[in-house]
């Protein structure tokens, strides 16, 4: 469904009489989406993870790289490829409470991308507004609303409605929980898990929220600045991650319950940035299991195993087993 | 509760903001106690008035719109709401400390960090008598100290470096070292993670914990993650809606949950530790504290409900240390739960 | 999902439900503006100032005084029963030229400030959408129009033009357009980042419509601000022009070329001067109190 293959999102930052710098947001990553699934990209800040959903629909340019979706090369983006991106794939961003148009009502929210791509009007495309809003839980009542009289849950709902009007393949879900609380944040879950059951659809879900990954997701990538580290299942890389950035991910979470399990010191050090980076691993400087002469000089390989990718020098010579 | 004199004692504390649209009944008759050295975690979502509370401990909310309507927050003996402006600049900073949620917010982007606290360390120095205060050398060595303490990398250069150089673990570390420069007792943290990445997270809680041992810091705790709660405190409060609905140890808290709210939302919040089948939630929504419901304010939302939750729910003690304000305290699991072995 | 719905059944909404949320806003708006007296004042100063304008022309005890009769036996009387401002040097009546003032003051304003954002608002939507050297090149422009005191350069203009009232509301309309584009650019700018900006884009919404159904009405708030304090200004650049000799000229009403003549005759027939120079006060006052007031109101921070 959703292929990338080494994209890179690399943004120019140069002062204008300074020297070059470049940020490398996105630097090689390789994805492969089937059709219907639930994929995770998990991160924290620099990461890169939310550019990658950007990128995938062209709201950022692509430096270098393929990207393909449903099987068409939509890397140059042309009038054609764009009418058929945008039917094809669509996003539901972070922040619920500016992704709509305060000016808008949520009839005029919703039915934008049906006003752009399909020849509805007037009392049909009310109609078919009503339905959507049905499909996400929402009465009649809300078309005429405005944004800032519906709570942050109501507005995800109508941003999911808009985002799934033109009955795309592919949803790109940015953080789509982060800013809602926690009751809530169940209520969407619930909604977004069987939405992608009744229709089909196949989510990139990108987010920090370890749990909330492990709860949706059946395959899970993570990255860390701008590359993947590792990447396969979601209950075999949570219950046995292999590179040591994901196994200090899973350490640092708190659990939602009284006897913590025993964890080793925290990570030190701060996330670099994309701006500067390491030769070598760039995980390198944080990492407890550094190898001096290794992972300061060579990017580490990508080791495969069957679905399973592990980029660390560690598995190298290892054959993972 | 058995054991020493408490730290702190909130005290049917009831609190209302006049609003242009009419008096908003943030705070209904809260009251728990925090006990010298512990930490207590204050856990709700947004609007449950657990921010408020932080700041009328700290006396920091504008008194129109607040208006205290009864209660007492007594701390070391005196009454926290009744000392006066004088009394509570000497204890702000000094006795009780409070970091924030954005730490870029709450530091001046044009003053480097030195600056930043050597103004607050001398600031402190003014409520002690003259012959005890520090000079500014000395506010130096004891800022490089603090930033020491947190375990700020090269702290001599840093005082130098501006806010905005800094990234936003590093900024929370600097505010810890301004809330802390004053030796309180009681560290106040609201939603102190919240904003930062998981691992940094991690490594800030540990620097919490650690700070608590070593200087016998008490900790109140606010946020709406329930793994911060259980991974940095001893005890747990749990609001909603301006109400206390549930107060226990950390332990009790997570094992047997025992109010309706405190259970929905355990159940709502998926586990990183396992896969769960599916997530519940709790329908309705917030009820309009403009004017609250009668009584239990969860009741709206509540499946346990029924109609003597009209009338506020009595607290009842249903083990040592644990309370609930529940007409229905010991009822069996409610309908939707997922039900687990334990940790 | 087929597109077949049984909900064609369902009678469409009337305007009341579709506009319920219009309403509500325009309800609390008005409230807010309610609350402040300074607001209530301005309004009212402002209605009193378009209501006389309105029916001027049929209320006026003398209106041949305002096109250039002459009646020299009353001239300069002081104010009395009949002649409520008391009369003029040709022995006008003061009070009906006044009145009738209104109406120019009004046309002159009116055209200046609409000018000047027909201008300036696309202007500054052009400058900060697109960027990059068309933003440079159009802020340079605005930036050399801003740099000269308005006044002066207005004074330039009708000097090179030649006086008259349409030159004067020609020049001060090329004075006051670079302040809508300063205003409008900067907002478009802060715009270009919102997330319903890029949901737009991702829905496929071309530039345009980003700018005209997105971006457009998010700024209208800041530019009804301004227009509102720009009236008065506007007003206060029109009479000036005219005391200077380079607007509107004799005989027409207007309150700054009346001033300007008026002038000579202080102090002894004080009248002549004073009511239309409290005329141009009161007016003034009125639109920057009017401004102030819909500033506090639409100021989103004052929504919370």
């Amino acid at each position: 469904m959703l292929a990338l293959d080494d994209l890179k999102v690399h943004f120019d930052v140069s002062r204008r009489r300074g020297e070059k710098v470049v940020v490398k947001a996105v630097d090689g990553v390789t994805l492969r989406l089937r059709k219907g699934e639930a994929f995770g990209l998990v991160g924290e800040s620099g990461s890169g993870k939310s550019t990658i959903g950007k990128a995938a629909l062209h709201l950022v340019p692509i430096t270098g790289g393929r990207l393909e979706i449903d099987g068409e090369d939509l890397t140059r983006l042309d009038r054609r490829a764009e009418k058929r991106l945008r039917r094809t794939a669509q996003m539901i961003f972070q922040d619920p409470h500016s992704a709509l148009n305060p000016r808008m009502t949520i009839l005029r929210s919703v039915a934008e991308p049906l006003v752009l791509h399909t020849p509805l009007r007037g009392a049909e495309l009310t109609a078919r507004v009503a339905e959507l809003l049905e499909i996400v839980g929402l009465s009649r009542q809300f078309l005429y609303r405005y944004p800032h009289e519906l709570s942050g849950g109501q507005k995800q709902r109508v941003c999911i409605a808009r985002a799934i009007a033109l009955e795309p393949e592919l949803l790109i879900l940015d953080e789509p929980t982060s800013a809602l609380d926690v009751s809530v944040q169940s209520q969407i879950l619930e909604f977004l898990k069987a939405l992608q059951a009744d229709l089909g659809l196949t989510y990139l879900f990108i987010s920090h929220n370890l749990a909330v990954v492990r709860y949706l997701c059946r395959r899970v990538a993570v990255m860390y600045l701008g590359v993947i580290v590792e990447e396969g299942e979601t209950e075999a890389l949570f219950s046995n991650p292999r590179h040591p950035y994901t196994q200090a991910l899973l350490q640092a979470v708190p659990y939602p319950q009284a006897v913590q399990p025993d964890r080793g010191p925290p990570l030190q050090g701060d996330i670099p940035s994309p701006v500067d980076l390491p030769p070598g691993c760039r995980f390198h400087k944080r990492c407890p299991a550094f190898v001096e002469g290794v992972c300061d000089r060579h990017e580490p390989p990508q080791v495969r195993d069957g679905d399973a990718m592990v980029r660390c020098h560690l598995y190298a010579d290892a054959g993972v087993s | 509760m058995t054991g020493p004199a408490p730290l702190l004692s909130v005290q049917d504390f009831r609190l209302e903001f006049d609003t242009f649209d009419g008096v908003y009944k943030a705070i209904d008759g809260i009251g728990f106690d925090l006990a010298p050295g512990e930490s207590l975690g204050i856990v709700g979502e947004t609007g449950c008035g657990k921010s408020v509370t932080a700041k009328s401990i700290m006396g920091l909310l504008p008194s129109p719109p607040a208006r205290v309507r009864d209660g007492r927050i007594l701390f070391g003996g005196e009454d926290l709401l009744r000392v006066g402006e004088r009394r509570m600049r000497a204890i702000r900073g000094n006795e009780i400390a409070m970091i924030f949620q954005d730490p870029m917010t709450y530091l001046n982007p044009v003053f480097s960090i030195g600056t930043q606290l050597v103004d607050v360390i001398l600031a402190h120095q003014r409520s002690r008598p003259r012959a005890e205060r520090m000079t500014r050398e000395q506010a130096r060595d004891h800022a490089v100290e603090m930033l020491r303490r947190v375990h700020l990398p090269n702290p001599e250069r840093q005082l130098d470096s501006y806010p905005h150089q800094l990234s936003g673990g590093m900024r929370q570390r600097v505010l810890i070292a301004m809330a802390l420069s004053g030796r309180p007792r009681l560290l106040i943290a609201d939603e102190p993670t919240t904003a930062l990445d998981v691992t940094i997270q991690a490594q800030i809680l540990d620097l919490i914990g650690e700070l608590r041992r070593d200087l016998g810091l008490s900790v109140v705790m606010i946020t709406h993650d329930l793994g911060v709660v259980a991974s940095v405190c001893d005890r747990v409060v749990v609001m909603y809606a301006g109400q206390i609905v549930e107060d226990a140890s950390v332990a009790r808290l997570f094992d047997h949950p025992s109010h309706p709210y405190t259970r929905g939302l355990l159940a709502a919040v998926p586990h990183p530790g396992r896969p769960a089948a599916s997530l519940s939630s709790i329908s309705g929504s917030l009820p309009n504290l403009l004017d609250p419901p009668a009584g239990c304010r969860f009741h709206g939302r509540c499946p346990l409900a029924g109609d003597d939750c009209l009338r506020p729910p009595p607290i009842s003690t249903i083990a040592d240390g644990h309370r609930v304000a529940c007409w229905r305290a010991t009822e069996a699991v409610f309908p939707g739960e997922a039900v687990d072995a334990g940790a | 999902m087929a597109i077949q719905s049984e909900n064609l059944a369902l009678a469409p909404p009337g305007f009341a439900e579709r506009h319920a949320g219009t309403i509500r806003a325009l309800r609390l708006y008005a409230r807010t503006f309610a609350r402040n007296g300074s607001a209530m004042l301005g309004l009212a100063i402002v209605l009193l100032f378009l209501t006389t304008a309105a029916i001027g022309p049929w209320i006026v005890p003398f209106p041949d005084d305002a096109t250039g009769s002459i009646h020299l036996d009353i001239k300069l009387q002081p104010p009395d029963g009949v002649h409520w401002f008391g009369t003029d040097e040709v022995g006008n009546d003061v009070f009906t030229r006044v009145v009738l003032g209104t109406r120019v003051t009004l046309q002159i304003a009116c055209i200046v400030t609409g000018v000047a954002m027909l201008i300036g608002v696309p202007l500054g939507m052009i400058a900060g959408f697109v960027g990059g050297w068309v933003q440079e090149a159009i802020m340079r422009v605005t930036d050399v129009f801003l740099s000269v005191p308005g006044l002066v350069l207005a004074i330039a203009i009708v000097g090179a033009l030649g006086p008259g009232i349409v030159n004067a509301m020609l020049a001060l309309s090329l004075v006051w357009w670079p302040g809508y584009v300063r205003l409008v650019q900067a907002k478009t700018l802060a715009l270009k980042n919102e997330i319903y900006v890029q949901a737009a884009r991702s829905m496929g919404a071309s530039s345009l419509r980003i700018v005209f159904v997105h971006m457009l009405p998010n700024c209208t708030s800041p530019i009804i601000v301004k227009a509102s304090m720009d009236m008065g200004m506007a007003i206060l650049g029109a009479a000036s022009l005219g005391f200077l000799g380079l607007g509107a000229q004799p005989p027409f009403p207007e309150w700054g070329a009346m001033i300007s003549i008026a002038r000579t005759y202080l102090p002894d027939w004080w009248w002549y001067s004073f009511f239309p120079g409290v005329a141009i006060a009161v007016t003034v006052l009125g639109f920057n109190l009017l401004g102030d007031g819909l500033r506090d109101v639409l100021d989103p921070k004052h929504r919370e």
